[in-house]
């Protein structure tokens, strides 16, 4: 379901392929002993190496290099046993060395594919063309002083895995689906925490348009954009002021343009143009990535079950359905108190209870699925309560809200607030002969066709029994005496 | 392989070197003498040959994932012509 944008002189085709820079989840950097972690004071996790002073050699970070691996693997994509780090040469303020060490010819990670869900229901694979590794820059801050940036080099020399799409993504939406897998599979994996916040995670994307069947128009990068919802706005701005400036008898530039979340729109950055000739070498101060294939084939035993697979697993052996199984995969964390409450239970109804209930609390109380003040067991042992009636499905909402409320045990509550179902026919048929003799009118009228009524007999009962009958005896009741 | 002036004064511009006129006619030749004496290595037939990292076969060292570096902002930032609560400070470098 290609995005189409409708133009004065037809419609418009949008083609997308993204750059996702994915700080790799490990303790020190890619090629020096200081600390990756997150907010600590300025320039405070900097090594002599990442402030590259004269004589400081880098030293390839072993965990680095297994996480790369990982990730690859989880993007279906081949392994390269033999890469090669090259420097990338620029100048700027936040970049000690003068250059990035990075992978060129030889990435570490060659092509692979991911699946896509979209949000009609469709699934559509998109082509990986390669993951590398390479050194994050440190950062600037401008609004500071008015005329000095002050600069930070604590992210100096983090790893990043920079892992480049085919331009198979066509549109926003399927921009923003790309995204969002992506990040869950490496959440999943435990390579990259996927917090775009934090800046862990971010997003080069390149835009063309062309008409549907033509060749590929000229592209342009845009930098900055640090949201699934600003890849979207983003790139909505930049194909329609693409299509505009071709209607107008235009042509689009090549070039890098920034994205500007406060006015919403895409600018030129000028001074980039000059400064794109990187004259990429292979780094003197490292030797070439060599490693077994054994080793990358013991790497793919640990991997642990990615969302797809989940997916389908879900779907198979527990009967739920795509919207279902997608919900349900969307945190590893989500997934895993879904089965503990789906454990020997109707999986059906704790996928209704684990979505529709528990999530929709949490979120409206702003609340993530780790602080849930009900674990999966005590759901689990509310839904055995409706299953072998001890309580209605109606009941067990109060109670589920209770739950929420004091964290207490769903059987707790029941005892405490007399809330067991009563399933005693002879007490039921008793209120039942009440609410037919104090509604003649009604009765005379469902004998004579009006079948609607028939919901407002069950609505008395259930009323003067406070929610307590069984339901199913109720209406057997009802039914035989009303006929 | 003959680098004209524009050429220099580009390769100049990227390593931010400031020449002038007459220092891009004095170290233009110079560049080009350096190229040409490189350019004899081109005479090797080298197909089928593949690029050599290291003449010691040697593998890259690795270390462990271990934080055992960092934590001295003081010395890093020593040698910084400005600083302030522990930045450097720069011209402002923000379009």
């Amino acid at each position: 379901m290609a995005q189409l944008i409708q133009g004065n002189t037809g419609e418009w085709e949008i083609v997308i392929g993204m750059e996702v820079h994915a700080q790799v989840t490990v303790q020190s950097k890619l090629f020096s002993g200081a600390s990756t972690e997150f907010g600590a004071s300025p320039n405070s996790q900097v090594s002599l190496v990442d402030a590259a002073m004269p004589g400081m050699l880098p030293v390839l970070n072993e965990k680095c290099v297994e996480q790369a691996v990982r990730t690859g693997l989880g993007l279906n994509a081949k392994i390269n046993t033999y890469s090669v780090f090259e420097r990338k040469n620029y100048f700027y303020p936040d970049l000690p060395q003068g250059y990035q060490i990075s992978q060129f010819l030889h990435p570490i990670v060659g092509t692979g594919e991911i699946e896509i869900d979209l949000p009609d229901g469709s699934v559509k694979t998109i082509g990986i063309t390669r993951l590398h590794l390479e050194q994050d820059a440190g950062k600037s801050l401008h609004d500071q002083h008015p005329s000095k940036s002050f600069v930070d080099l604590n992210r100096s020399g983090c790893a990043l895995m920079e892992i480049v799409s085919e331009p198979d993504i066509r549109g926003a939406e399927e921009a923003a689906a790309y995204l969002s897998k992506l990040r869950m599979i490496l959440q999943y994996l435990g390579t990259c925490n996927g917090n775009m916040e934090e800046g862990s995670m971010r997003a080069d994307v390149n835009v063309s348009v062309r008409k549907p069947g033509d060749e590929l128009g000229t592209r342009c990068e845009i930098k900055n954009v640090n949201s699934v919802k600003a890849v979207q706005m983003a790139i909505d701005y930049e194909s329609r002021r693409q299509v505009e400036i071709i209607e107008d008898g235009g042509s689009i530039k090549q070039e890098t343009r920034l994205w500007d979340p406060n006015k919403g729109e895409t600018r030129s950055m000028r001074s980039k143009e000059e400064a794109h000739d990187y004259r990429y070498f292979p780094d003197p101060d490292l030797l070439p990535l060599e490693f077994e294939q054994s080793w990358v084939d013991e790497i793919k035993q640990t991997l642990p079950e990615l969302p797809d697979e989940k997916k389908h697993r879900f779907m198979q052996s527990y009967g739920l359905g795509t919207y279902d199984a997608s919900v349900l995969i969307a945190a590893r964390a989500r997934a895993d108190y879904f089965e503990s409450v789906a454990n020997d239970r109707d999986a059906k109804m704790a996928a209704n209870w684990v979505i529709n209930e528990l999530l929709g609390v949490l979120n409206k109380n702003g609340k993530e699925l780790e602080d849930s003040p009900i674990s999966a067991e005590q759901l689990g042992g509310l839904i055995d309560l409706i299953a072998d009636d001890t309580i209605s499905g109606k009941i067990a909402k109060d109670v589920f809200a209770d739950m929420f409320e004091t964290g207490k045990d769903p059987a707790a509550i029941v005892e405490e607030k007399g809330l067991k179902q009563v399933t005693d026919t002879g007490a039921i048929e008793a209120i039942v002969d009440e609410v037919i003799a104090e509604n003649p009118d009604n009765v005379e009228q469902y004998r004579s066709g009006k079948d609607k009524l028939f919901g407002f007999f069950v609505g008395q009962v259930m009323k003067k029994s406070q929610g307590k009958a069984n339901p199913a005896v109720v209406n057997d009741l009802l039914k035989k005496k009303l006929s | 392989m003959s680098l004209d002036k524009d050429t220099v004064r580009k390769v100049a511009s990227l390593a931010r070197i400031k020449m002038s006129d007459e220092e891009l006619d004095k170290y233009g030749p110079q560049l080009n003498n350096i190229i040409g004496f490189v350019e004899q290595l081109a005479e090797v037939d080298t197909d089928n040959v593949e690029p050599l990292p290291s003449p010691v076969d040697i593998a890259l060292r690795l270390r462990e994932d271990v934080v055992n570096d960092g934590g001295c902002a003081e010395d890093v930032l020593a040698n910084a012509p400005e600083e302030m609560e522990d930045f450097y400070v720069v011209p402002k470098v923000v379009e």
